[in-house]
């Protein structure tokens, strides 16, 4: 590693180092992004411009390679864990500048699946997006989702399946959701690899969500119509 | 000790394995849910049917019901203390299958992933996933297994743990892996990778190839970026019976008997010599396969469109074999030459 490789994160403009974060989001640096969102504070950014116009942006890139195949899940974990970072200075911030809220989110794999990791992968790319997620880990009873959605009152329910032996679960919570009448309280997203959207349309999910970055994508776009609906009213 | 399957293989040019266990389960009754590792213990008689079943539509080998059958998995279920025993006990009675078919069939002891993310990504450290695969296989080897089947694994770390464990055991295996993702594996193993893996084991499986994943298609295209990278070991191909579809409560593959058998038919001639089913193959399935690979010649090395015109289309255009030239640009980030600045 020559010297004249080396790049001060402090002697970027805001534009170049807004630049900077996202390569360093995509590498997955997690020291650089800290450091560069203290630089941002210091400079008088708000949180929430850090926030959407250099994480969530970043983020999203990522989230793109990942849906085309460019990138995958380890380099999806690191950018997110560098992600995660930038967010842990900035969350409380944002809660103290009462910054927008994107929506919330209860998610977790259903019962009988240990298969996390595309679960956590939607977690992580939902925070990035700036989602506030509640996250119930693995095996899920339909009990446990119900406390949830009741103590948390999110707009998402999401629910993630690997397993052939476990997918019809997911029908199981919204059959329940339905039958206490609490079905279009939420918006349910689901996703797992044997999936697919017949599967998740059969089952009465709103949505089958193919990666993490098509569950933001779906997840917003839901978000933004269910206010829409309620902007209506 | 005596290895069948490396003498199957090498007396015979294929071999039929076996289709599905989850979705026969399903059908006998399994709860979604909960452990099918389970019911080696509490419905024996089921997974008896199960392997009759398998071993009656002509399977030379069949897989024992044990797929989740490691302490990580088992724990969601309390269950992380009968490993050995549930391991033993699914192995022997496929051994009590295997002994009464009347031909050789080979009991294939199941292990499948931890489900955990190995370090320094996740938290599970090499150690820790030998352990546990061990104390699988010293459970499989117990119950009469003939050989370790190490199946549906993404990480090449993981596959290697696997690799060491069976040595550990000293129990011959084979290893396939699943390509669920634009072609590679959820971490981004490309098929060329994993025969590249393959060759650099301490303790090498006797087959190796690619099991569940999306479908037929894509399946073949994995089996055919295998041979093109050289694999000098026997090939495995065990695809899903097309794809789930949600009836009544139950989930279907909507993959019909006749297209598996086009199916099998394809993969020896893709160069596969292991040939089955994953998700969705029933034994109606297997008996298709079977009378096709009994009633076919060999044919010529498949193009890409003979596949798709066959078995559908694939489901991304590239699988990561392509020159580099025709693979997608990054959208950001310094890749390989990383630069930053001196702390």
């Amino acid at each position: 590693m020559s010297d004249e490789d080396d790049i001060i994160l402090a002697d970027l403009s805001d534009d170049e180092l807004v630049e900077q974060m996202m390569d360093d989001l995509y590498d997955g640096l997690k020291e650089e992004i800290e450091e560069s969102v203290n630089i941002l504070l210091a400079r008088g950014w708000t949180p929430y411009d850090i926030l959407t116009k250099a994480l969530v942006a970043g983020m999203t890139i990522v989230g793109h390679d990942f849906r085309d195949g460019i990138l995958f899940v380890p380099e999806v974990l690191l950018a997110a864990n560098a992600m995660k970072a930038g967010m842990f200075i900035l969350k409380p911030l944002l809660v103290e500048t009462g910054a927008p809220r994107m929506g919330k989110m209860v998610i977790g794999t259903v019962k009988g699946d240990i298969h996390d990791i595309g679960k956590n992968l939607v977690a992580m790319m939902m925070e990035g997006a700036g989602f506030e997620v509640v996250d119930l880990g693995i095996n899920n009873a339909v009990e446990a989702y119900m406390e949830a959605l009741e103590k948390e009152q999110p707009d998402i329910l999401g629910m993630s399946a690997l397993l052939t032996t476990t997918m019809p679960y997911m029908k199981v919570v919204i059959d329940t959701l339905v039958a206490q009448g609490k079905r279009d309280d939420y918006i349910v997203l689901v996703g797992g690899a044997p999936l697919n959207e017949e599967f998740g349309r059969a089952i009465g999910a709103d949505a089958y969500c193919r990666d993490a970055a098509v569950a933001v994508e779906t997840a917003k776009d839901f978000v933004a119509r269910k206010h829409n609906q309620m902007a209506a009213h | 000790m005596t290895n069948a399957l490396a003498k199957m293989l090498a007396e015979r040019d294929w071999i039929l394995a076996d289709g599905a266990t989850g979705t026969n389960l399903f059908n006998m009754g399994l709860a979604s849910g909960d452990a099918p590792e389970l019911w080696n213990v509490d419905e024996p008689d089921n997974i008896r049917t199960l392997y009759r079943n398998a071993v009656n539509a002509g399977s030379d080998l069949f897989l024992t019901n044990t797929f989740g059958g490691n302490a990580s998995r088992m724990k969601l279920h309390g269950a992380e203390n009968r490993v050995r025993e549930l391991n033993r006990v699914g192995a022997a009675l496929g051994r009590e299958i295997a002994d009464a078919a009347g031909r050789p069939v080979i009991v294939a002891g199941s292990v499948g992933p931890t489900g955990e993310i190995m370090a320094p990504m996740g938290s599970l450290t090499h150690e820790l996933a030998v352990e546990m695969f061990h104390e699988q296989a010293e459970g499989l080897k117990e119950g009469g297994a003939d050989v370790l089947w190490v199946e549906t694994i993404s990480a090449p770390e993981e596959y290697k743990a696997a690799a060491e464990a069976a040595g550990l055991a000293g129990m011959p295996w084979c290893g396939t892996m699943s390509f669920d993702t634009a072609g590679r594996t959820m971490m981004g193993v490309t098929s060329a990778a994993m025969a590249q893996l393959v060759t650099r084991l301490n303790t090498p499986p006797l087959a190796f190839g690619a099991n569940c994943g999306v479908g037929a298609s894509d399946l073949l295209r994995t089996v055919l970026g295998f041979a093109d990278a050289g694999a000098a070991l026997p090939l495995i191909a065990k695809g899903n019976a097309g794809i789930p579809k949600y009836h009544d409560g139950h989930i279907h593959y909507d993959g019909t008997p006749e297209l598996m058998a086009e199916y099998a038919v394809l993969a020896r001639d893709c160069g596969a010599t292991i040939i089955g089913g994953c998700c969705g193959t029933m034994p109606e399935h297997l008996r298709a396969m079977r009378n096709a690979l009994e009633t076919h010649d060999r044919g010529p090395r498949p193009t890409l469109e003979q596949i798709t015109a066959a078995l559908g289309g694939f489901s991304s255009a590239l699988d990561g074999t392509e020159a580099a030239g025709d693979a997608p640009e990054p959208r950001r980030g310094r890749g390989g030459g990383r630069r930053r600045r001196d702390a």
